[in-house]
């Protein structure tokens, strides 16, 4: 070896490549308070709209009188569903293939609706002039419970589709049902539950709740009316899904509409849908000739943009008396709220909740989902998870515990005897999945032995004898999860949101003195793509992270992409980026042996160069190379080095977890304090580890909330009951316990890089370590199911139904 | 959550806010913190069109402590309360207490006399006031006057109050003995479940004199005379600690909300009445 060469691990640690724990370099402008958000954003002229909205959940609209408000000094128009018709944009089209109303038109089907748009000079004139707009309401009767939606003299909510008999996904048996969607095998199941030795079966429902990002959405329409172009700047997690969708809509050719992610404060799925605000600032400008902002508040982002979850799951679980599970059936009654408007891929209308038969070797199952319209706001958006992936992880977890219950069995010994083995992956789920990696069962006893599992269960038995003797008031409760995700959606055979298909992609220019730019079809809303995704690239190209710089979000530059939600960046874009930094280091080993004097195969791959075979001390380095590309004339090759790729992915990949819960309640306060949390995630290949780690205790945190206290309520009429951070639960860093993390690493097999996604894992696996533990504690007391959110004085009614205060 | 036009005011003297507020009537209101008011006018659910600004009232501000006796200024920020030494020494329950509200954000910004004006019944501040038996001075057109605490709340955002009255400053006497503020909440921010003030001194092995209050758990603060009976006198034996407890959760008087419903509000009660009280017996 040469002694002027560095050695190979210096070299390779110059780059902060893969599974190095580089410092985010979004965090500079962050941390100074110099992030670029929506509501930064000042355009000369810039209008301001705001709603009036609905504040009864089922009512006709008799009239719309805006006269007065039109007399507020500063107030330019006020947009109603009429003054929307003639351009067709008075409804607009749901992802989930339903319609929803964009102003009110006859009717509102939810407290909080659109009913009427305000746009005036400054923010102040447009909220005086929303007081000021005169709606005569004629109320209807509520429908909040989606088990009475189907009852005689249940009110008919969407009476504009009465009639129609077919949905966008297939038969529907009444005015307020959706759908019905079915997977695996009905007959074959319940054969099986019928003729099982053991059944469980337990109503399991994940309450309504909402990704409430620390960033409400908004956005800035500004049609130049001189070259006819379209620029939206908004909180869109799929910017280029908006570009097309609002070309389809408006009728606005698609090059004649940029459309622009600034900075996105949080986006957790609440930012994927189309939300009238988006519609009604892009006709307010077309209107007005001028830019139009619409930012949301608060209680606008909580009561009337994009829910999570709802989701009622009756299930029968079966199996052996020693414990082999048999079958898995599950019923699951989904409210959807006034409009069908779930984010999810066209052809699985209840997301991948198919994956519910979770980390478990289960011969037969089946699933059947049915969609119910209610007096809510629409949404059903991931909340963190790929679509629908939390609310059947939290199934499965309840059910495997409940059978546990039943069985008088351990449950960490039970999902032992029931996990997939690795030997058995590929896997083919029951429900029709092809689970790509795993190993669980070594991940099991590494999370088992880290928290001391037999210890802990001691402890737990000794305190519930001093329970038992009147000594404490305290209950230890051990909360297990094992959990297996479906994520990076997906492959375009199966997956599309509204024809799109679910590719995505990356486009690389090196520049000439050995630096590069790389542009995603994703965009960033805190997942620190522009730090990962350089480091991805420096270990493929051999260019340091630290001269890559990324771009994401504006659909004039980047490569057509589906976005950011459901952990897709990584496994799509991010295989994406691999690929196309291949493609580069491919244009370069010719260039390379072309300088090196050699043929083509006698030049091999070094960190960051192409050195002779047999002989490292002839090189040249990537910067060497690139510079070359461009200045050098190079027989048969074209000069300049870049690439694109767009990627189709073969599969989805799989990622797993096992978490532990360990958390001690008070029975008569209710309160549950978590004494210990642990976390190990295999996300496969690890690409910065302190992202990690910091995305798992977001998604803890997360969890954390929702088992504990966040719920979007509702009263029987109607109201929204939690419409503030007053009650709706956002944890801060008091309440947050401390996590310990950890990991198994399984790649994908068919990831270039084989990382699989990890930004989700821990919402979906957190939850329901929480909840068992919950449940846990009262286990020798004879509890079975009980529903989140485990507050305080839900805890309480739990004890107290137990006759823990007797 | 904008809120509609109104006019400013800033006065420098009591007098002047006074007159400012007697003129105008209904349409204004005195601001302190801000973190009651301000909410409610971005929320559009006051219809006020004049806001006075207390901040510019230097005669407002300060904590003397002068013999026995204990002054705080109205717009002394829950912040003041914390970090004071005097107040440390001469009364510990305040910063005990005003450590539980909000967060240091508010804390810095909130202050005591518009924690105790504003007749919120979740606010902690009222209660501990009632334990204290601490009173207030009231300056209106007609001049100053003085209300106890023990007297001063009639129902919810009713007080004893006039509209052209400005709540100036509190006074109580230093406390010794055993002391405690308990607060059940469901989140750092968040008004309590259910909190008990709680004083307690002791002489000879025997209750001396006690004090118990309670915050959120009526519509107004609570004063637990039968509590406080059944503590004073006794040995502070279990069965007195109980005795009271009963008799502080028989005057609590919760309602419904998304804490919880009244049964669970008067269980978790009776668990923070009693924490209290044994955290001030230990202390006495």
């Amino acid at each position: 070896m040469n002694e002027m060469i560095p050695p190979k691990s210096e070299r390779s640690a110059a780059l902060k490549g893969l599974g190095t724990s580089r410092k985010r370099v979004e965090d500079a402008r962050f941390t100074q308070g110099k992030g670029n958000y929506i509501d930064d954003l000042k355009l000369p002229g810039m209008l301001f709209g705001d709603f009036v909205r609905s504040p009864y959940p089922h009512a006709y609209v008799k009239s719309i009188n805006t006269d007065a408000a039109m007399a507020v000094p500063g107030v330019v128009a006020v947009l109603t569903a009429a003054d929307l018709e003639p351009l067709g944009l008075h409804w607009m089209p749901t992802l989930a293939g339903d319609k929803q109303m964009v102003l009110a038109d006859g009717k509102v089907l939810f407290q909080g609706q659109e009913v009427a748009f305000v746009v005036a000079s400054d923010r102040y004139a447009a909220a005086d002039a929303v007081e000021l707009v005169e709606v005569d309401y004629e109320e209807l009767p509520v429908l909040v419970d989606p088990f009475k939606a189907e009852i005689d003299g249940a009110p008919v909510l969407r009476e504009d589709i009465a009639d129609n008999l077919e949905g966008a996904h297939g038969a529907r048996r009444h005015p307020n049902h959706i759908f019905t969607w079915e997977a695996g095998e009905k007959d074959q199941t319940e054969a099986a539950i019928g003729e099982a030795e053991v059944v469980a079966e337990e109503m399991v429902y994940y309450h309504r709740t909402h990704p409430c990002p620390l960033e409400t959405c908004g956005a800035v329409a500004s049609m130049d009316k001189v070259n006819g172009k379209l620029t939206l700047h908004g909180t869109f997690q799929a910017p280029h899904a908006v570009r097309t969708v609002a070309s389809l809509i408006s009728g606005i050719a698609e090059h004649n509409i940029r459309v622009i992610s600034p900075d996105i404060g949080g986006g957790f799925g609440n930012k994927v849908g189309v939300y009238p605000g988006y519609v009604c600032s892009i006709v307010a400008s077309i209107v007005t000739g001028k830019p139009v902002k619409w930012v949301e508040d608060r209680i606008e982002n909580l009561t009337a943009t994009a829910f999570a979850r709802d989701y009622w799951m009756q299930g029968k679980i079966s199996a052996t008396k020693e414990g082999k599970i048999t079958g898995l059936w599950c019923h699951t009654t989904a409210d959807h709220g006034a409009f069908d408007a779930c984010a999810d891929p066209t052809k699985f209308p209840a997301g991948f909740m198919s994956i519910c038969t979770g980390s478990y070797d289960i011969p037969t199952a089946y699933l059947c989902v049915d969609g119910i319209y209610t007096n809510k706001a629409p949404g059903g958006v991931a909340y963190r998870c790929s679509f629908r992936v939390t609310e059947a992880a939290y199934f499965i977890e309840r059910m495997v515990e409940i059978l546990a219950i039943k069985l008088n069995m351990d449950a960490a010994e039970l999902r032992r005897i029931n996990f997939i083995k690795k030997e058995q992956f590929p896997y083919q789920s029951a429900l029709g999945w092809e689970y790509d990696s795993g190993d669980y069962h070594t991940a099991w006893d590494k999370a088992l032995n880290a928290v001391d599992y037999t210890a802990l269960r001691q402890e737990q038995a000794k305190g519930l004898e001093g329970f038992k003797a009147g000594k404490t008031r305290a209950l230890m409760g051990i909360g297990l999860c094992h959990f297996t995700e479906i994520v990076g959606a997906g492959p375009v055979k199966n997956c599309d949101i509204l024809g799109l298909g679910m590719f995505d992609s990356c486009e690389i220019r090196i520049h000439p003195t050995g630096s590069a730019i790389a542009r995603l079809g994703t965009i960033s809303q805190g997942q620190g793509h522009a730090t990962t995704f350089a480091q991805i690239l420096a270990s493929e190209i051999g260019i340091p992270a630290d001269d890559i710089t990324l771009e994401e979000g504006d659909t004039d530059t980047a490569p057509y992409g589906l976005g950011t939600y459901g952990s897709r960046s990584t496994p799509v874009a991010g295989a994406a980026t691999a690929m196309a930094g291949r493609k580069i280091r491919a244009k370069a080993q010719m260039i390379a042996a072309y300088l090196l004097e050699v043929h083509d195969d006698d030049v091999e791959w070094d960190v960051d160069r192409f050195a002779v075979k047999g002989a490292p001390e002839r090189f040249k380095t990537m910067k060497e190379i690139a510079f070359a590309s461009y200045n050098q004339a190079i027989p048969g090759i074209e000069p300049g080095l870049e690439a694109v790729s767009y990627y189709d992915p073969p599969n989805m990949t799989y990622p797993f977890g096992a978490y532990v819960c360990v958390l001690d309640i008070n029975v008569d306060t209710g309160i549950a304090d978590i004494r210990k949390f642990y976390a190990l995630d295999d996300c496969g290949t690890r690409i910065n580890p302190m992202i990690i780690e910091g995305q798992v205790h977001g998604g803890l945190t997360e969890a954390l909330a929702i088992a504990m206290g966040q719920e979007l309520a509702y009263d029987e009429m109607g109201n929204v009951k939690t419409g503030s951070l007053m009650d709706f639960f956002i944890p801060t860093s008091w309440e947050t316990p401390n996590y310990v993390t950890d990991f198994t690493t399984t790649p994908s097999p068919h990831h270039p890089i084989g990382a699989k996604g990890v930004g989700e894992s821990p919402n979906v696996g957190g939850v329901p370590a929480f909840s068992n533990a919950v449940h846990d504690a009262f286990r020798s007391f004879g509890l079975t199911q009980t529903h989140m959110p485990h507050d305080h004085w839900r805890i309480w009614k739990t004890a107290n139904n137990l006759g823990l205060h007797d | 959550m904008i809120p509609a036009a109104f006019e400013y005011h800033r006065p420098d003297t009591v007098e002047g806010a006074v007159k400012i507020i007697s003129d105008l009537g209904d349409e204004a209101r005195v601001v302190a913190g801000g973190h009651s008011l301000i909410p409610m006018m971005k929320l559009r659910l006051t219809g006020l069109s004049h806001l006075v600004d207390l901040q510019g009232i230097g005669g407002l501000k300060g904590i003397s402590v002068n013999g026995d006796t204990i002054t705080i200024g109205a717009m002394v920020t829950q912040h003041e309360l914390i970090t004071s030494k005097d107040l440390a020494s001469a009364a510990p329950i305040m910063s005990e207490a005003a450590l539980q509200i909000a967060d240091p954000q508010v804390r810095y910004m909130g202050t005591i006399g518009g924690n105790v004006a504003n007749g919120d019944p979740g606010n902690d501040m009222p209660g501990l006031m009632q334990c204290l038996n601490a009173s207030y001075t009231l300056v209106g057109p007609a001049g100053e006057r003085t209300v106890s605490a023990r007297e001063f709340y009639e129902a919810a955002y009713f007080t004893e109050r006039e509209d052209d009255e400005i709540l100036t400053s509190i006074s109580f006497a230093a406390t010794s003995g055993g002391f405690a503020y308990e607060k059940q909440k469901r989140k750092i921010g968040d008004y309590a479940t259910a909190a008990a003030a709680v004083l307690i001194t002791k002489d000879g092995g025997k209750c001396s004199a006690a004090s118990i209050a309670l915050t959120n758990l009526a519509d107004t603060p609570i004063y637990c005379e039968a509590a406080v009976a059944a503590l004073v006198g006794s040995n502070l034996s279990a069965d007195d600690v109980g005795a009271a407890v009963k008799a502080a959760v028989d005057a609590s008087d919760p309602s419904e909300d998304n804490r919880g419903p009244v049964e669970f509000k008067k269980h978790a009660a009776g668990v923070v009445i009693r924490c209290a009280i044994e955290r001030a017996i230990e202390r006495a």
